[in-house]
């Protein structure tokens, strides 16, 4: 008898356990990804192992990673442009050393390159000098970079994460990218999918709707991937057509896969709302003579608001989080999007691939992650707003 | 001739018979109260009257049910016409989740009626009829929904008197109040009859005997006794309209 | 006026009756072109070859072992933990704070991007842990994000068995634990069982969790290693369609692939239906 107790008290702290097993590993998931991501803000954005030197006088001491990209793209020329003074820009790196010096200049395996890149940026006012720094004399003046901060990273319009000397980790343009395909998939899969639930909570038969059913949950099954190549082979060169484009991957073949992915989620929770409505309001509305459309017009559909309103949030959700179609379909251009026509980039597609390629702990692999923990917040709020607006009744 | 006729009606769901072979006429102005245990008919028959049983699935009709001298089951016939002319209260209040007003108005909108002035005319009228006015003549844009059951039932039934209905039915519209709210439908049921038709539909013998000029016994489907309240009450003719009129009244 | 409340009324149903005849359209057009250009390249051969020549030649038999394998292991750690996290949710725990915090918080995770959840196992499983890209690291990945399905499942199942039942059992003696174990859990089965198969076809799709946890571009051997990557039917897909060397010559490998995919999907939710209905007559009897 005892240990028969003693058995059950043994289950039923597994039962216990398990019943905070979600809980712990949202709280693990809030953890690592944010400690991975986190490690970004103690980074200088320049290539590892790089410093930056400038002549001593030059008063300017500290620039940011996306000057210094204006200034090798030569959109920057000049001391004064940075607050210092009126003096010409020299850039100087190891893909333009050639110009000043000779190999043989160099000495064997560059033993004289320290001494000669000392000597260069003590002779130029103007200099920017970026190499490794082993070969940096210590008096030389270092040029600091300022750090990255979370406004920074959030309002950054370029990201080129592997650029050199300095990447550019702005995500702007691919968090507006992410906003830009969804709202383009829910302009369509809103209408639709709401008409299709009410349609299968009101319209249809009895037997249409449990005919129905089982295609709604089948579309839901269907892989990302499979959309994503389904997409591939017949939406963009559709699209590509159609429009006379140079790519078909654009910000509305994404729309149209999304939209289609979404459009379960959101019939299939609006029309657990609407057949919510208790029924004799149905029979109040049509005992006053109110036909069927009126009637599902005016109090039904207006009774189940907050249920299909959060259907609608959660289906963005379920856009915005989509990986695998938009990677595919979408170009992939990180530029602020314009038109729906042109190709666009989201985060989702952003991580999934690049982090591949990013070195474990380098600066571009925490910048995936910090993007990743944009995205885990932006889906918990639309989660917390759904579940207000579902409470709110 | 009497307003509403009922001849020879059985209705089945699917396989169930519930409705036998009833017949019942129902005259002008008169309250009408039907009675029996739960299940035996009473709420089908009343929702027959305006057709509300359509909305069931497997729902099949036979004989005839006339009002004003034409069949409702009339194939030709607007059974949204039918349901303006007949109308519904009923069991819980329903308000929609709209303003005071605009519940009362709803019947008027979806019927195509727009005008302004005759809107705001109707609606006051019906809600003094209903003997809600006095209490949400200045709440008339708060939701219906912040008002007491008593309150949202009254104004279920302004909701049905603003399409000016001849017939009103009423499927137990005092089950889910308070006693007070319950007297309070009372006494307006018994000025509604100076006006409208009511048949009613309740479990409150007393109710029954207290506001209908006739009562109709129903049991398993079936229409056991129909005659003036107070005979039935006090001299059943049928030994099950005893037992049951016994068991529960008096 | 009747008539024109009937005439919105007629043109309002058909565009609705448009609307869901273009969401049966979407579906069959998918799967219409899967199958008709997949069909040719599914054989034998297709189904039981490791991928050769640049995976433009032989069969995929290696990816449709790992797909199983994932399944498998993920199946393994998300449905134990899981039904007894829903039990607890609907035995266990009464109506509450506590109940409603952790119910937002399951909400919460099955809302998170699939995405999401590959950086997290690459973090934790792959990284941390040590455990490499392997079968184990992407399985632990895909049980994570199946979880939440797996728990509501239950618990929703659990909810139906009707409290008289518990009543009963416990009125005989029984306790809580012999009536879950005894009485409950056996009711309420079949429907646990449905959506336990809705969830592996969950893992059975999904592409971005595995990237960087489990899968490798091209093995063309077969392994049943867990401690090693493993090829997976979507993450093939994937390849196949975006970085082949010569996408036109892969097309046909990757419709094959698809259709494999999609078979699977089909099979899956049609024996979760046959299942419900099964249970839907087992009941009414």
């Amino acid at each position: 008898m005892r240990i028969k107790y003693l058995g059950e008290k043994i289950i039923e702290g597994f039962i216990y356990g398990s019943g905070w097993i979600t809980t712990l590993v949202v709280v693990v998931i809030v953890v690592f990804l944010f400690r991975e991501g986190s490690g970004l803000f103690n980074k200088k954005p320049l290539e590892e192992g790089y410093g930056i030197v400038i002549n001593a006088e030059n008063k300017v001491r500290e620039i940011t990673a996306q000057e210094i990209r204006q200034i090798f793209e030569k959109d920057i020329t000049n001391w004064k442009e940075l607050g210092g003074a009126d003096e010409k820009i020299v850039v100087f790196s190891l893909s333009n050393i050639d110009k000043y010096f000779t190999e043989k200049d160099l000495g064997e395996s560059f033993s004289l390159l320290p001494e000669k890149i000392k000597e260069f940026v003590q002779e130029n006012k103007g200099v920017i000098a970026v190499f490794p720094e082993k070969y940096l004399a210590t008096s030389l003046v270092h040029l600091e970079i300022a750090p990255i901060s979370f406004w920074s990273f959030i309002s950054g319009k370029d990201w080129y994460p592997t650029a050199t000397p300095s990447p550019q980790l702005g995500v702007l343009a691919i968090i507006l990218g992410t906003l830009w395909v969804s709202l383009g998939a829910m302009l369509f899969a809103l209408p639709i999918g709401i008409g299709v639930a009410i349609y299968m909570a009101e319209i249809a038969e009895k037997r249409v709707r449990e005919l129905l059913k089982p295609f709604i949950e089948l579309l839901a099954g269907i892989p990302s991937v499979v959309f994503g190549f389904f997409g591939l082979v017949y939406i963009v060169p559709l699209l590509q057509n159609l429009f006379n484009l140079p790519v078909g991957e654009t910000a509305l073949a994404g729309s149209i896969l999304l939209g289609i992915m979404a459009l379960p989620t959101i019939i299939t929770l609006s029309e657990d709302a609407i057949r919510s409505v208790p029924k004799e309001l149905k029979e109040a509305s049509f005992a006053l003579g109110a036909n069927h459309w009126q009637s599902i017009a005016r109090v039904i559909v207006p009774y189940a608001k907050s249920g299909v309103i959060s259907a609608c949030i959660l289906g963005i959700g379920r856009a915005i989080g989509e990986t695998m179609a938009v990677l595919m379909v979408t170009g992939n251009a990180a530029v602020i999007p314009t038109s729906f026509l042109e190709p666009v980039r989201t985060i989702t597609a952003t991580i999934a691939s690049e982090l591949g390629e990013a070195q474990q702990g380098g600066i571009h692999y925490e910048a995936l992650f910090l993007l990743g923990s944009i995205l885990f917040i932006i889906t918990f709020l639309i989660n917390w707003i759904a579940e207000l607006v579902t409470r709110k009744k | 001739m009497s307003l509403i006729q009922t001849k020879n009606l059985h209705l089945h769901y699917g396989n169930f018979h519930a409705l036998k072979d009833v017949n019942i006429e129902i005259g002008r102005n008169e309250v009408v109260a039907l009675i029996g245990p739960s299940g035996c008919g009473k709420s089908t028959y009343l929702r027959t009257l305006n057709r509300m049983n359509d909305l069931i699935d497997g729902t099949s009709i036979k004989g005839e049910i006339i009002i004003d001298g034409q069949n409702i089951y009339d194939k030709k016939l607007d059974v949204n016409e039918l349901r303006k002319k007949v109308g519904m209260v009923f069991q819980k209040p329903t308000p929609f989740p709209k303003s005071i007003f605009e519940n009362v108005a709803y019947g008027l909108r979806v019927n195509g009626i727009h005008k302004k002035a005759e809107v705001e005319e109707t609606v006051e009228q019906s809600l003094k009829q209903a003997a809600l006015w006095d209490e949400v003549k200045n709440d008339l844009k708060k939701s219906a929904l912040a008002l007491s059951g008593g309150q949202q039932q009254r104004l279920c039934i302004a909701r049905t008197i603003a399409v000016k209905p001849e017939i009103i039915l009423m499927d137990e519209p005092t089950s889910a109040l308070d006693p007070l709210s319950t007297l309070q439908i009372e006494q307006l049921i018994e000025e509604l009859r100076k006006t409208f038709t009511v048949v009613i539909v309740t479990h409150n013998m007393q109710q029954a005997y207290r506001i209908s000029h006739k009562t109709a016994f129903f049991y398993l489907g079936e229409l056991i006794e129909y005659a003036d309240t107070k005979q039935l009450f006090e001299n059943p003719q049928h030994e099950r309209t005893k037992n049951y009129v016994q068991g529960k009244f008096g | 006026m009747q008539n024109a409340k009937n005439i919105k009324q007629a043109l309002a149903f058909t565009v609705f009756r448009i609307l869901a005849g273009l969401v049966v359209g979407i579906l069959l057009t998918v799967f219409l072109f899967i199958f008709l250009r997949g069909i040719g390249i599914i054989s034998w051969e297709f189904l039981t070859a490791a991928p050769k020549e640049g995976m433009l030649k032989g069969g995929i038999v290696t990816a449709i072992i790992g797909t199983f394998l994932l399944i498998f292991y993920s199946a393994l750690i998300a449905f134990p933990v899981g039904i007894l996290s829903g039990i607890y949710m609907n035995e266990y725990l009464k109506d509450g704070k506590v109940k409603r915090f952790i119910t937002i918080i399951t909400n919460n995770l099955a809302g998170i991007p699939s995405v999401v959840f590959g950086l997290f196992g690459l973090s934790i499983f792959v990284n941390t842990l040590g455990w490499g890209v392997s079968v184990i690291s992407g399985a632990f990945t895909l049980a994570i994000m199946i979880l939440p399905i797996v728990i509501r499942t239950t618990e929703e199942s659990l909810k139906q068995v009707e409290y008289n039942f518990r009543l009963a059992s416990y009125a005989m003696g029984a306790t809580k634990w012999q009536t879950i174990w005894k009485i409950v859990l056996p009711t309420a089965m079949p429907n646990i069982i449905t959506g336990l198969i809705l969830s592996v076809g969950r893992v059975a799709g999904e592409t971005a969790p595995i990237i960087f946890t489990a899968v490798a571009y091209f093995l063309p051997t077969i392994d049943f290693s867990i401690d090693k990557p493993v090829m997976a039917l979507p993450y093939h897909l994937y390849v196949l369609s975006t970085s082949g060397i010569n996408l036109q010559a892969s097309r046909d490998v990757a419709f094959g692939t698809a259709l494999v995919l999609v078979s699977l999907i089909f099979i899956l939710n049609l024996l979760a239906n046959f299942l419900r209905k099964r249970l839907k007559v087992s009941s009414t009897k």
